[in-house]
């Protein structure tokens, strides 16, 4: 016995439909997923606006990076004697 | 949440929608008296049930931002809100089409359940034009908070409202009056699932996109740029 109160008349899914409202029915779906479409395409735009802005932030820090390694790598008079105090010392 | 939740939602949400979809148009039996048109039904439902739910978790999450001060909080409610008003505008659509094709007219006055559902899309249309009027982001960020606390009660309150009321032309379909079949009930079980994870779907992504931009603007101001 069914938990449920009198159930809704229905028929099987694969019948022929008595009333023929399926314009309406496309047009329901066809919206929503219209709807869902948009918001994707919207995404898309935002998407490629983001990646346009972290590539120019990256060309733009690759400018500034290189100057710190080179600094790194030709040490000054000064850095060099302290170096060769330090290598006397130990 | 990390690229590969993303995916993971993503996957699991398009799995579901192919189940729901599966289910509404071959599994889901006819109903006698509106026939096909009733098919919309497993859409607009779950539609308008998610917004609305999505207009309380915004409030929740409001609270939770102001008890905490912490912007993420403020950024989650926004977005839910955000995106729940898009399904309200869905559902707004799918009932306006079900209501020509059942009722013979695109829109009906004295149906208590469309106007309380068109009232809060209303309330909630004012949001944005409220958060963006305000230009100090505190206090955008406190006001969009008590607005989206008032309004989110509002909802359960309209729809309390809406059940006391004593015209029933809107069919029910939660609660001890509920008569689905079996098979209708399983279909729209699976499509609340389907159109819920869609709706945590689309909220991640603009979540993710919302914080990617927050996070390349902080890194240009500190670079100087722009």
């Amino acid at each position: 016995m069914s938990l449920l109160p009198a159930a809704i008349p229905v028929i099987p899914a694969t019948a022929v439909p008595p009333n023929t409202g399926d314009g309406y029915v496309a047009g329901a779906y066809i919206v929503f997923f219209l709807i869902v479409l948009v918001y994707v395409a919207i995404m898309a735009l935002r998407l490629t606006r983001l990646e346009r802005n972290v590539r120019e932030l990256r060309t733009r820090g690759e400018g500034l990076r290189p100057e710190e390694p080179r600094a790194q790598a030709q040490p000054t008079r000064e850095s060099a004697q302290e170096s060769e105090q330090e290598r006397t010392t130990a | 949440m990390s690229g590969r939740s993303l995916r993971t939602l993503s996957i699991a949400s398009v799995v579901a929608m192919a189940i729901y979809l599966g289910l509404v148009f071959f599994y889901a039996p006819i109903e006698a008296e509106e026939g096909f048109l009733q098919k919309i039904f497993y859409l607009h439902v779950p539609l308008a049930i998610v917004s609305l739910a999505g207009f309380v978790i915004g409030g929740l999450m409001a609270i939770a931002h102001l008890r905490t001060r912490e912007a993420r909080w403020d950024l989650r409610s926004y977005v839910t809100i955000h995106m729940s008003l898009i399904f309200g505008l869905g559902a707004l659509i799918t009932g306006s089409i079900w209501a020509r094709g059942s009722w013979g007219h695109w829109w009906v006055w004295s149906e208590p359940t469309l106007v309380s559902f068109l009232i809060v899309m209303l309330l909630y249309a004012t949001y944005q034009p409220l958060r963006f009027s305000i230009e100090d982001p505190d206090r955008q960020a406190r006001y969009a908070s008590v607005f989206a606390i008032v309004a989110g009660a509002f909802v359960p309150m309209s729809f309390l409202a809406v059940r006391l009321s004593t015209a029933y032309l809107h069919p029910r379909v939660l609660g001890s009056s509920s008569n689905l079949p079996g098979p209708m009930q399983l279909t729209f079980v699976v499509a609340m699932a389907a159109i819920g994870l869609l709706f945590a779907t689309m909220c991640s992504y603009e979540l993710a996109a919302k914080r990617t931009r927050i996070l390349v603007k902080s890194r240009s101001r500190i670079l100087g740029y722009r």
